[in-house]
């Protein structure tokens, strides 16, 4: 089943929640929502599955136009955060219900909750009920219920957030197994970009109702077309350097001075931003190329195996990320390495100009 | 600023009594000095807001006392012990302003607004919240209330304590970062002394001095992050600290061997007077693995799966029935699904029935 | 498309409805305008009269002197019952076992029948059998509601009272039990009095009940019938002939269908303005409160 999104537009009151979106889903496919809060993910899921009519635009499957079609007539499923089970029935009858209603026999029933409730690790709770289960098991039942029915498109709307941060990790570990196991559409939504880049598939990335960028996960996070996708997919966020070309270097307020290599003196003398990663910060230094800048230490963070290192150049605040403890003080003045080979060059309108392959030739 | 000691505290939520399961809270002893930062971490269910709730004075504990300064403040009124506390979810007053709100609780100790007025603004700086300073709270973001509520915890210079209860669950990731850092440096700065509850090990790591592990009502190891990283005194510390977690795999011990299945691998160290019939296993972070090309020194496995997050790849894989998670940052030179599995023996530990086991060195 | 068939079936669902309102609503709410435009002498007979009726109507003193009476008890009523309402719903416990003992105490005056509570305030006010009647006689005061029109006010406003106060109590009480425990936690961690938990946590919080609660207050009270009707009848004199009082004795007493109809009307758009200006009001103050949410 392939499902195609055009021109979607939702609008609100005054506010539009979701503008011209247009995405294609392909069969078996994962397919991320990945954005800030309020960015559009839930309204964008309610009108994929037809719970909301969107204001303008078309959302067709296999080719259908099934705009005007209320959810129940479509082969839909849904997870969500909070885990909605029914409370009175049992483990084996909340995952029953859907084929209960779609009256398939008792026989077939057995049988296809019992697969689903194996791959969910689910076979010794069949017979409790909700409220005995540990939040981590009640998700796994809401989404056991979504995937018995085998449909078409299954939505997840965030459905680990209200998880505890290792309960977390088993599952997403186990959802792209469970996903590729059916044939459906999965479309998930996250806040998280680490999430995403562990499930993989594809992500489209949302700001503002608007679908900045849309592609494999991989290829959005190390290739985003603008700023504002580059920074959505970025955890810990990216560090950013505005700074205006002239002839031959790149230059932030006359404080850091950053010569252009590669294809960067093709590009006309302009505004641009630079963007790179925390780890691609260093406290020593990498290599020949890298640009030495002062940095006053504003705080240091410690995890265990490695150090982030709050810093401000010149008004500007970064975060390095270090292998290893670093018991850096604040107020302490350090060296910081900059390697012009992992920058990201954005132009005044945030669009992608050069990426870090380009600069090494890679 | 205090220093707070509990003194043999536990609690069970059915009132007294001799069943030790009763106990939510196992009996404990802590000390945490003035002007620490610590963090208690645990899943849900470990009792880790139970005990912030004894501190607040929100419950009294069944047995045991809570001192400020070797005062016993056990039966005393959360309103009388000086504390402040933030909640999971922005607690603000709706109808006041982002000055008033941040000005209450100095008001309501009668200060002047000579006193009040220059440290709201210092803190609404250093919460980024100057420019909303005359808007109603109400119309502002979940993270700007929850900067509020965050600001008002703060604003009073000599609190015995200051205590978070998971504050960061509703922000959006990239917004933790400025929060949990400007948390690091706001503590650095002030001296408070903060105790920290989550399920998050990041955010535990980061914040504190010291992190108590919590496990089904009982500490489980104290400890710095670099301690709790390198050297986890249990197998729970392990798996729940690091992302992912420690590999922890059953071996046989003879002499300075270790045999996984049929394999042998040559640790660091000698172990000797094992009890019979232990569990014994081995136990070693995945930043501590290496692979090398196959027919190598160590264990041969094939690899499964490699997840690609950006700055690192997790790369899965499988000797026999047995998984083992692998974090590298490049994964040249593999070519094919097999490899040679590398353990770092400086940072291998061995487990006897969940507990470290310290070896002799050779 | 799609949609649109199974909406067919979904009318003639409704149609078995329709026809009851219809029949038991609309129809008679047609008569009335039909006779609010009309002049009849008895014999069925109907001459077109325009909007006679309702000149007459708005210039009349009667009118006049029963809106501003229905205005004046409303505008009491109001006054006495929402904060009442919301100093009981604080004082309720939320709680352990008086919590199901206060509800079924609240509930239980507004289980009573409308002219059932008209009769009990009728004899309990009675001086000569009535507890509350034969009570002030003993004390020497002087009190008579068939006679003193203050007597009989404050008496149909006490019984409102106990009537009606519960509902607010109730609405506001349910406002309540919805903030959760931290904002009281973190109010006593900051210092605050009992004043300001209940200016800047609970009020606040209970905005949208009270909303509710005001409305339906004004609009009840200002369509009551039934309790003063039972008790005054009216009397003494017009002191207490509330708006629905007049209309019936127009209608049904002096069978003025013409007037009484145009009043009718008359009475219905005033409550309907009434209340989308309270309305309005109620929720612009709280759109700004709850729009800057997001």
């Amino acid at each position: 089943m392939q499902l195609e999104l055009c021109d979607l537009c939702k609008k609100v009151g005054n506010e539009f929640h979701i503008s011209d979106v247009s995405l294609t889903f392909a069969a078996g496919s994962l397919n991320i929502l990945l954005g800030p809060t309020l960015s559009g993910k839930t309204s964008l899921m309610r009108l994929m599955a037809g719970l909301d009519q969107p204001t303008s635009g078309t959302v067709h499957v296999d080719g259908r136009d099934v705009t005007g079609v209320p959810v129940q007539k479509r082969n839909v499923a849904m997870v969500y955060q909070q885990f909605i089970n029914y409370p009175n029935l049992t483990v084996f009858e909340n995952i029953a219900s859907p084929l209960r209603i779609a009256r398939v026999g008792p026989a077939e029933i057995k049988d296809r909750v019992a697969k689903v409730a194996a791959l969910l690790k689910l076979e010794k709770l069949l017979g409790r009920s909700p409220q005995e289960l540990s939040g981590g098991q009640q998700q796994r039942t809401a989404l056991a219920r979504a995937l018995v029915k085998e449909a078409e498109l299954v939505l997840l709307d965030e459905p680990l957030a209200n998880l505890d941060y290792k309960l977390r990790e088993e599952l997403r570990e186990e959802l792209p197994k469970i996903f590729s196991a059916t044939g459906s559409i999965f479309v998930y939504a996250t806040t998280e970009p680490s999430e995403a880049l562990l499930l993989g598939g594809n992500t489209a990335s949302l700001h503002k109702g608007k679908v900045t960028q849309f592609g494999k996960t991989i290829e959005v996070f190390s290739r985003p077309q603008n700023l504002i996708t580059a920074q959505t997919l970025s955890d810990p966020p990216l560090n950013l350097l505005p700074v205006t070309k002239l002839n031959n270097t790149m230059l932030y307020k006359s404080h850091v001075e950053i010569p252009v290599l590669g294809p960067l003196p093709k590009l006309p003398d302009a505004d641009y931003t630079i963007a790179f990663r925390p780890h691609h910060l260093y406290l020593q230094r990498p290599s020949e190329a890298a640009i030495a800048v002062n940095a006053k230490v504003v705080v240091t963070e410690i995890t265990g195996s490695e150090s982030y290192v709050h810093v401000d150049v010149a008004g500007v605040r970064w975060v390095l990320l270090a292998r290893g403890i670093h018991n850096i003080d604040i107020h302490e003045t350090i060296e910081i390495f900059m390697d012009p080979r992992s920058f990201y060059v954005f132009d005044r309108n945030n669009a992608l100009v050069v990426t870090p392959e380009a600069i090494t030739g890679l | 600023m205090a220093k707070v000691t509990l003194k043999e505290i536990a609690h069970s939520y059915t009132g007294y009594s001799e069943n030790p399961d009763d106990y939510a809270l196992k009996k404990l002893d802590l000390t945490w000095r003035d002007g620490g930062a610590y963090a208690l971490l645990g899943p849900s269910g470990c009792g880790k807001t139970t005990l912030l709730n004894i501190i607040s004075g929100l419950l009294i504990p069944t047995k045991g006392q809570v001192l400020f300064n070797d005062q016993d403040v056990t039966r005393l009124p959360t309103e009388q012990r000086n504390i402040a506390q933030i909640f999971q979810f922005p607690v603000i007053y709706d109808t006041m302003t982002v000055f008033q709100n941040l000005a209450f609780p100095l008001k309501n100790r009668g200060r002047t607004k000579e006193e009040i007025e220059p440290r709201v603004i210092e803190l609404a700086k250093m919460l980024n919240l100057e420019k909303d300073l005359y808007t109603k709270a109400q119309h502002l973001t979940a993270d700007a209330k929850q900067k509020i509520s965050l600001g008002r915890g703060l604003i009073r210079t000599s609190v015995n304590a200051i205590l978070f209860d998971e504050p960061l669950t509703v922000i959006d990731p990239q917004l933790k970062w400025q929060l949990r850092s400007q948390l690091k440096f706001l503590h650095k700065k002030f001296g408070f002394t903060m105790i920290y509850v989550t399920h998050d090990q990041t955010e535990a790591l980061t914040f504190a001095d010291e992190v108590i592990v919590m496990y089904e009502g009982a500490i489980v190891q104290i400890g710095t992050p670099e301690a709790l990283f390198e050297r986890p005194e249990h197998t729970f510390v392990g798996y729940f600290i690091g992302s992912p977690g420690m590999n922890i795999v059953p071996c046989r011990l003879q002499g300075n061997q270790a045999m996984i299945d049929d394999h042998a691998l040559v640790l660091g160290k000698t172990y000797r007077d094992i009890p019979t019939g232990a569990k014994i296993e081995i136990g070693i972070r995945p930043e501590y693995l290496r692979l090398a090309p196959p027919g190598g020194k160590g264990l041969p496995v094939n690899i499964q799966k490699v997840d690609d997050i950006g700055r690192y790849k997790i790369v899965r894989v499988g000797l026999n029935n047995r998984k083992f998670n692998v974090v590298m940052t490049e994964l040249s030179g593999m070519t094919g699904d097999n490899a040679s599995l590398v353990f770092n023996m400086n940072h291998t530990n061995i487990y006897v029935n969940d507990h470290l086991f310290v070896g002799d060195q050779q | 498309m799609i949609a649109k068939q199974t909406n067919q079936k979904a009318w003639f669902m409704v149609l078995p409805v329709f026809l009851v309102v219809a029949f038991s609503a609309v129809i008679p709410l047609m008569t009335v305008v039909n006779y609010s435009v009309q002049d009849t002498f008895g014999n069925n007979v109907f001459t077109w009269v325009g909007m006679d009726w309702f000149k007459d109507l708005i210039h009349s003193e009667r009118f006049h002197a029963a809106f501003l009476k229905q205005l004046m008890f409303s505008g009491i009523i109001l006054l006495i019952e929402v904060p009442l309402g919301i100093v009981i719903a604080l004082a309720m416990p939320k709680k352990g076992w008086g919590v199901p003992v206060c509800l079924i105490g609240m509930a239980l005056p507004l289980l009573i029948p409308w002219n059932v509570v008209g009769t009990i305030w009728q004899i309990f006010g009675r001086v000569d059998i009535g507890l509350l009647g034969h009570t002030l006689a003993s004390l020497g005061i002087h009190y008579n509601y068939t006679q003193d029109p203050v007597a009989a006010w404050i008496t149909i406003i006490i019984m409102d009272v106990w009537h009606w106060t519960s509902l607010v109590v109730l609405l506001c009480y349910a406002g309540l039990c919805s903030i959760p425990d931290a904002y009281y936690q973190a109010a006593k961690i900051d210092g605050a009095s009992r004043l300001a938990v209940f200016r800047y946590i609970q009020l606040p919080k209970m905005q949208r009940v009270l909303l509710i609660a005001i409305l339906l207050r004004f609009m009840d009270s200002f369509m009551i019938y039934t309790e003063p009707f039972v008790i005054t009848g009216g009397g003494p004199g017009n002191s207490t002939t509330f708006m629905s009082i007049d209309l019936v004795k127009m209608a049904v007493g002096q069978f003025d269908l013409g007037p009484a109809a145009a009043m009718s009307l008359v009475y219905f758009l005033v409550i309907l303005l009434l209340c989308w200006v309270f309305y309005t009001v109620m929720s612009n103050v709280g759109e700004e409160s709850s729009n800057g949410g997001k």
